[in-house]
């Protein structure tokens, strides 16, 4: 560990070095890679062309996880950037710390100006403190959904996609009756099968609504409605209905459905561009994730990262940041995120803008508010607005492992769960026991 | 034995200095840093911590899921040892009587040390792969047969293998150089005696080789405990369902990936009692076979 500190004390003691004196210069840390990475870095250097009073020194870390590492080792050396892009499962053990500057006070600080009422409040809830101030700045968002193979599905004789869980079921019957190779291309996923599968049934991940009200959470995942979903899930793997498609088994979901093979599967519509760029050779489009029939739909959390401003930096740094948050925020560079991946706008100005535009209405953008709607069903709620669970990535380990050995028939799904929740109650104790006395802002 | 002894000099300790400091900083320092780590919650961003006593030990050797991983390690670590000394002693023997081309094959087996762990993983993906690597033939004659998702056996035996051929590269060059400085008198001698190869290699070649066959073993059995991470990582992620979670692995995703900073200094503690506990049984109860001249 603290040859990983040395080695990022080094790099950035080399990097300073270089600092000159006309520009004012801020240190931004990103996790996205490949064309994603490509996209975040061309912001930097739009915003460095846009005005010449700031400099934006971006520097990629390969991969989200890799972000929130290599920050904690140079926080704790003391040479950090200014901003960091994080995902949501890495920042309950930042937003305790309280070593970042939120947002919002950021902003009012600086005297740089930003509507909070415009962000939509399936985003804005997910950032922001109990009083409703921004903790980090939304940027890159997207929600889950299903894509479909179109030619797959007419086959079939299926007309619309469906929109709930019986209606799917239903459909990948039809498809694989009408002898298609594979259904469903199905790889566990705790954000999709179990976080969002919560919110959009407003039952429960955690008691403490969620986690929101106090550190003394547990899991509640294996009491609910998750349950005869993996259960659910599990039938039509057996039936051959879905089949397991994992990079471990041979082919990725995304893999199996873009050459044609599944009809169906589940992701982020942040691949909705991806798709686009691999031109699959057949119709295909987008779909909400479903909801069971007896229970009335609920809104989704947005997912994605978000931008922080650690502590520990000079004012002009700040005003640096902040005006780069502020040019982020434009519709411009919103346009620009959105026409570059398959993130979706995160202020309602920018949408209606868009709509109002037709932006929606032409390839390769047709469907993709799908999203937004998924997002904005219902009014958030207080099992609606996200989770705020410490100890995050390894619930989701957790989660993931037990699943994986249910599906292969080493237990039930329920024991799995069961096993999944009270190992991740171990964790959130841990964790609470870590910052004891503290409690989220 | 006889002992030699020095008086203390100033220019040698100047001299020893840089040396000692370097040992410091980088093996002696962070060892105490997660020493006192595994008995606090440390915060990771800095802010404080809580002494906890044994708490992070007791709560990491009650989880039947550890137990497995000291399981898969022990089980990773002999097979690998056991794999790679062998098939690099059986080339070494090839190389060392000059079967034709043996000067290429001499170069081309150590290359795989050159090659870095996530490499070698990356490469036996292509290898292993149910849907498209060459085991994928083995699906062709019987569907879902090889699986590395489903089957913990699989998954084990394909790290195993992978991790035995980087390692049998370094076990090669101390095998030929410990067959080539067996004088050749001695073969000759047993040549004329009418040995033939096999039996001067029971009798002769492998007996003078037990010092080098105790330094690899201590070497590659240290070497996978601790250098497995990279095989893991890009070839199975630690599953299917903590299968090949290896106790250096499940440091790294508790510490790195998960913020648990305590919890994986505990384990790396006991990792590291249980290396130097192996390697004490090896020096106590081995090493009494070995023969040096």
């Amino acid at each position: 560990m603290n040859h990983k500190l040395a080695t990022a004390a080094l790099v950035l003691a080399a990097t300073a070095g270089t600092a000159s004196a006309e520009k004012i210069k801020f240190e931004y840390w990103y996790g996205l890679t490949g064309d994603l990475g490509a996209v975040v870095a061309e912001t930097c250097n739009r915003f460095n062309a846009s005005q010449d009073q700031f400099e934006a020194v971006c520097v990629g870390q390969d991969g989200y996880e890799k972000a929130v590492q290599n920050t904690i080792a140079a926080f704790r050396a003391g040479k950090h950037p200014t901003l960091l892009q994080s995902f949501d499962a890495g920042t309950a053990d930042l937003m305790l710390s309280g070593e970042f500057y939120p947002v919002t006070k950021l902003m009012a600080d600086t005297g740089v100006t930003i509507d909070w009422a415009d962000y939509f409040p399936g985003i804005a809830n997910y950032y922001s403190s109990s009083k409703g101030e921004f903790f980090s700045m939304p940027w890159n968002s997207s929600t889950p959904v299903y894509y479909f193979n179109k030619d797959i599905f007419a086959k079939a004789g299926i007309t619309e996609a469906p929109i709930t869980w019986e209606g799917l079921e239903a459909a990948l019957v039809k498809v694989k009756e009408s002898g298609a190779a594979c259904g469903l291309a199905y790889a566990p996923s705790s954000w999709i099968d179990l976080e969002q599968f919560s919110y959009a049934h407003n039952v429960p991940v955690a008691s403490n609504n969620n986690g929101y009200d106090g550190l003394d959470t547990e899991l509640l995942f294996n009491t609910t409605l998750h349950v005869q979903h993996m259960e659910n899930i599990q039938r039509w793997i057996e039936g051959g209905f879905a089949t397991i498609r994992t990079q471990a088994a041979g082919k990725t979901a995304r893999d199996s459905f873009v050459e044609g093979e599944c009809a169906v599967f589940f992701s982020s519509i942040a691949d909705h561009n991806t798709i686009h760029k691999l031109t699959p050779a057949f119709a295909w489009d987008v779909q909400m994730i479903p909801t069971y029939e007896a229970v009335e739909r609920n809104n989704t959390v947005v997912g994605g990262a978000s931008l922080w401003v650690l502590s520990g930096k000079t004012d002009e740094e700040y005003k640096a940041a902040a005006t780069y948050l502020a040019f982020l925020a434009t519709k411009e560079e919103q346009q620009f995120l959105l026409e570059n991946t398959g993130y979706i706008p995160v202020t309602k100005s920018t949408y209606d803008a868009l709509l109002a535009e037709g932006f929606y209405a032409k390839e390769p953008f047709i469907n993709r508010d799908i999203a937004m709607k998924s997002l904005t069903v219902t009014e958030t709620g207080p099992l609606t607005r996200g989770l705020r669970l410490g100890g995050m990535i390894q619930i989701r380990a957790e989660w993931t492992a037990e699943v994986e050995a249910a599906l292969a028939g080493q237990k039930t799904m329920k024991e799995a769960l069961d096993t999944a929740t009270s190992r991740g109650n171990e964790i959130l104790a841990r964790f609470a026991q870590t910052y004891a006395g503290k409690s989220f802002p | 034995m006889r002992r030699a002894y020095f008086k203390f000099s100033w220019i040698a300790a100047a001299l020893l200095a840089p040396q000692l400091l370097i040992i410091f900083v980088f093996f002696y320092w962070p060892s105490a840093q997660a020493l006192y780590w595994a008995f606090t919650l440390e915060q990771p961003w800095g802010g404080g911590n809580t002494w906890v006593g044994l708490d992070n030990f007791r709560k990491v050797l009650s989880d039947p899921y550890y137990w497995g991983s000291v399981r898969v390690s022990v089980i990773y670590a002999l097979a690998t040892t056991v794999l790679a000394m062998s098939m690099a002693l059986t080339l070494a023997i090839f190389v060392d009587r000059q079967l034709a081309g043996y000067k290429a094959y001499r170069v081309a087996i150590i290359w795989p040390y050159a090659v870095a762990a996530p490499a070698v993983g990356l490469a036996f993906q292509f290898v292993f792969n149910p849907g498209a690597g060459i085991f994928s033939y083995i699906n062709t004659i019987s569907p879902g047969w090889w699986d590395l998702s489903k089957y913990p056996w699989q998954a084990v035996t394909a790290i195993v293998i992978a991790g035995a051929w980087k390692q049998v590269a370094y076990s090669f060059v101390f095998f030929l150089a410990a067959l080539q400085s067996i004088p050749r008198s001695l073969t000759e001698a047993a040549a004329m005696d009418g040995a033939r190869p096999l039996r001067r290699m029971i009798d002769l070649q492998l007996p003078l080789l037990t010092p080098t066959f105790f330094f690899l073993l201590v070497i590659n059995i240290t070497d996978s405990f601790t250098d497995s991470f990279g095989i893991v990582d890009t070839l199975t992620g630690g599953g299917p369902f903590r299968a090949t979670d290896l106790m250096v692995y499940k440091i790294y995703a508790d510490g790195f990936r998960g913020f648990d900073y305590s919890g994986a200094a505990a384990q790396s503690i006991i990792l590291m009692l249980l290396v130097m506990a192996l390697t004490f049984v090896q020096f106590r109860y081995v090493e009494k076979r070995v023969h040096y001249t």
